[in-house]
């Protein structure tokens, strides 16, 4: 039976002048190709690959691996040392909710006085820090001390400091002491566990990650929205002008692309400073009074003009290339088939060049979402966007986890949004030059 | 057919021109009257100004100086879509989002015609042009020609009295082209309506037309019925222009009646038919077709010796290239009939031809 069917496969099967089978062949052929083809991006995926795939990978996974309270890492050894042993065992044994007894304090004083010999004290009330503000003195102070306390510890603990006692510490400290956590993902959405464990909303006036996605998210839809009215009629006229002024006017369009986008912003910080020259313009004309001069910047106003300048060439490039070889006798056929010029436009013209539109809004959108240098420079409080917050986290809190989840909660914004654009108007649909 | 009459003109141009830049007279003094139901053709090379006549005449150029009238009415104020004029683009301009019955429903669309009439209306376009079973197609999907019907029925759709056809056969290959040359013929004459019709084929034109404008340089140089252009040329352009022709260059010697004797560069003369010369002694060129002469005879006053210099077999008559009066480029087509004289290179034999045939015309 078995040697039915390969003579009966081998019957089927047409070979190559030498017999060899011609799939096999073909496919050796191929391989040889591919391989080369293989050798010739490996350097660009080798770039790729540690350049972006590795750090964003790095990224996802500190946003939720924050182990700081349970592992010390030798900076020049990388040797990696336990910590808070003893607590680890308590609250593995005891359930979430438990009043800590006298048991988790004789715990946690010979986890201090441990901290205290590793030196790795400030490390772990850093990472209580970030969930609870001023934990990181009461666990240097704490281990400075712990090594003279005597029995029972309890009570020895809450008289050196009442801070020991509070339910929401020993809430903090059970969740940075197992390795994976999700805290990092409920604070960028201004969320908390409280001393039950059960995520709350965090008080009202440390409210501010959420009221920050959805500010980035509307700036940015003003502002696609914006580069959209502005850009259709430039790249209308681009594409329809003769030749010789349509470069014209693309230089013009590509020059402000080519200058360093520092220094356009910078340029737009002395337009709009209220000592700048817009301000001064409108004094000097008598249409505002020296002393109410407008805050034009270092609010939404300043980020939404400053950006919509800035990303106008990414709706503009787009637009013209669909546009310029929509040929015009299209419009001319509607016209003269009865078509008034407004309905020639809406339903000739416009739906040939939506294509362009979803490219070109999906670009500056993204970008807008992401864009950090401009709202940082001229957004001032009410200007800036959650970028600026991750780079807050990134530099100065140094809180890299939450700036982290951060991160990755924007990214996968981005990706639901994409998908969300592939749905309703479809990516094949796009078209960038 | 066409009655040329003067109030009957249902389109005319009235010393129209058009200049784009301010320093070129792209259409140079257009005169040009066209009767309820014509069919007719503009021709003319490449730049003569064609298309810019009949842009003007959709309303998408204006005229720089004159009148365009229809039905009586200067359009010159009319915007392109209150005009009601057909137009068929050489591209085809078929809309590519749309579907072949949405192409063909958008100028009832925007005319406010309800659903049920669009569709009838709509079907009976497509049906015209055998391509019903095509409704919801994409243009895309469409071959050349299908696209052609298409664009076709959408410029007929809505019953226009004037269609406006620029090179609609140009990207079509020449069989598909005889055959669409056949169908918009009969489509314009069974629908009675009126066609303006732009190519620079003149095989295009002459099978098709009432009658044809010939343009050359924003002119037209003459403007008759196909037969008479290719028989009765006017002016030397026309004659070498539409089908092919002998000239012979000379100076005029003597008239008689409508009849001139022309010297010829070699000393010798000939009988022509005045048509467009000055006086006695003025330069003229005389055009006389191919297929009129005849070969090996020996009558007639424009008798004269040739040389055969190369023959071509094309199948239904053979095309010879002779050495007549010096001009070596003289063809004569001899057809391949039944006991037709059979020709040598190298041989000298006798040509000759009737002095009407002999059209003299101005000098190039
Ligand atoms: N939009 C324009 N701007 C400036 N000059 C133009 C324009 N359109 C046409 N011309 C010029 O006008 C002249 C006549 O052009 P037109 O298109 O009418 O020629 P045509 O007879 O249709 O030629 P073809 O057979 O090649 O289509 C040409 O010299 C052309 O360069
Ligand atoms: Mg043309």
């Amino acid at each position: 039976m078995a040697d039915l069917t390969t003579n009966v496969a081998i019957d089927n099967h047409l070979t190559t002048a030498d017999g060899k089978p011609l799939k096999a062949a073909l496919a050796a052929a191929q391989a040889r190709n591919k391989r080369r083809a293989f050798f010739l991006v490996l350097p660009l995926l080798a770039f790729i690959l540690i350049t972006f795939i590795v750090p964003i990978g790095q990224m996802l996974m500190r946003s939720i691996d924050s182990p700081g309270f349970i592992l010390q890492t030798d900076v020049i050894t990388k040797e990696e040392t336990p910590l808070m042993v003893n607590l680890g065992l308590w609250f593995k044994d005891n359930p979430q909710g438990t009043e800590p007894d006298e048991a988790a304090y004789t715990a946690l004083v010979s986890d201090l006085i441990a901290l205290k010999k590793t030196r790795a004290q400030g490390q772990a009330g850093t990472r209580i820090n970030y969930e609870l503000a001023g934990s990181r003195s009461l666990f240097t102070s704490g281990a400075r001390k712990a090594a003279k306390l005597k029995p029972p510890y309890k009570e020895a603990m809450i008289k050196l400091n009442k801070k020991w006692e509070n339910p929401k510490l020993w809430q903090v400290m059970r969740s940075a002491s197992s390795r994976y956590t999700g805290s990092f993902y409920l604070a960028a959405v201004d969320r908390t566990r409280d001393a039950n464990g059960d995520i709350v909303r965090v008080e009202e006036n440390r409210r501010v990650y959420v009221n920050l996605f959805v500010r980035t998210l509307r700036l940015s839809l003003l502002i696609t929205f914006l580069t959209f009215i502005l850009a259709y009629p430039v790249a209308h006229l681009l594409a329809t002008l003769p030749m010789r002024k349509s470069n014209m006017l693309m230089i013009l369009v590509l020059l402000p692309f080519w200058t360093s986008l520092l220094v356009r912003t910078t340029s737009w910080m002395i337009l709009l400073q209220s000592q700048g020259v817009l301000n001064d313009a409108m004094v000097g004309l008598g249409l505002l009074d020296d002393a109410n001069r407008i805050q034009l910047m270092y609010n939404e106003f300043g980020t939404v003009i400053a950006m919509t300048h800035i990303l106008l060439p990414f709706m503009i490039l787009p637009l013209y290339s669909v546009m310029r070889p929509i040929n015009p006798s299209y419009v001319r056929a509607a016209r003269s088939l009865g078509a008034t010029s407004w309905t020639a436009f809406r339903r000739i013209y416009f739906p040939q060049t939506v294509p362009g539109i979803g490219a070109g809004a999906l670009l500056v959108f993204i970008l807008s979402v992401g864009y950090y240098i401009t709202p940082a420079l001229v957004g001032g409080a009410d200007g800036t966007l959650i970028s600026n917050l991750i780079a807050f986290h990134m530099l100065s809190s140094l809180n890299w986890s939450l700036a982290a989840a951060l991160a990755s909660l924007l990214l996968g914004g981005i990706l639901i949004l994409y998908w969300l654009y592939d749905r309703l108007v479809g990516i094949d649909n796009l078209k960038l030059g | 057919m066409a009655n040329i009459d003067a109030d009957a003109a249902f389109v005319e141009f009235d010393r129209v021109q058009k200049s784009y830049d301010g320093e070129v007279l792209v259409v140079k003094d257009l005169n040009l009257k066209i009767s309820k139901g014509e069919f007719v053709t503009m021709l003319g090379p490449s730049g003569s100004g064609k298309t810019t006549c009949l842009m003007m005449l959709a309303g998408f150029e204006t005229a720089t100086h004159g009148d365009i009238l229809l039905n009586g009415v200067s359009i010159n104020n009319i915007p392109p879509h209150k005009r009601g004029i057909g137009m068929v683009f050489q591209s085809y301009a078929l809309f590519p989002h749309m579907t072949v019955g949405e192409n063909l429903s958008f100028p009832l669309e925007v005319r406010g015609m309800v659903k049920s009439e669009r569709e009838e209306k709509v079907k009976r376009a497509l049906d015209m042009v055998q391509m019903g079973d095509f409704l919801s197609r994409r243009p895309a999907q469409l071959s050349g020609g299908q696209q052609q019907r298409i664009a076709l029925a959408r410029s007929l759709v809505f019953e226009p009295q004037l269609v406006l056809m620029d090179e609609p056969l140009g990207a079509l290959d020449k069989q598909l082209r005889e055959q669409m040359q056949f169908e918009i013929k009969r489509i314009s004459d069974d629908l009675g309506i009126t066609v303006v019709y732009v190519t620079h084929d003149q095989t295009e034109a002459l099978t098709m037309s009432d009658r044809v404008a010939v343009f050359e340089d924003g002119r037209i140089q003459q403007l008759a019925p196909p037969n008479d252009l290719y028989e009765r040329p006017d002016n030397s352009f026309v004659a070498q222009f539409i089908g092919e022709n002998n000239k012979l260059s000379g100076t005029i010697k003597s008239m008689d009646g409508d009849i001139v004797a022309v010297e010829l560069a070699n000393g010798k003369t000939m009988q022509a038919l005045a048509v467009n010369v000055g006086a006695v002694g003025a330069k003229t060129l005389v055009s006389i077709r191919p297929e009129r002469i005849t070969v090996g005879s020996n009558d007639g006053p424009n008798a004269t010796e040739a040389q055969v210099l190369e023959l071509i077999y094309l199948g239904d008559h053979i095309r010879c290239r002779l050495n007549v009066h010096g001009d070596e480029e003289f063809v004569v087509k001899v057809p391949n009939s039944a006991g037709h004289q059979h020709l040598v290179v190298g041989e000298t034999t006798n040509v000759s031809w009737d002095p009407r045939d002999a059209r003299a015309l101005d000098p190039l």
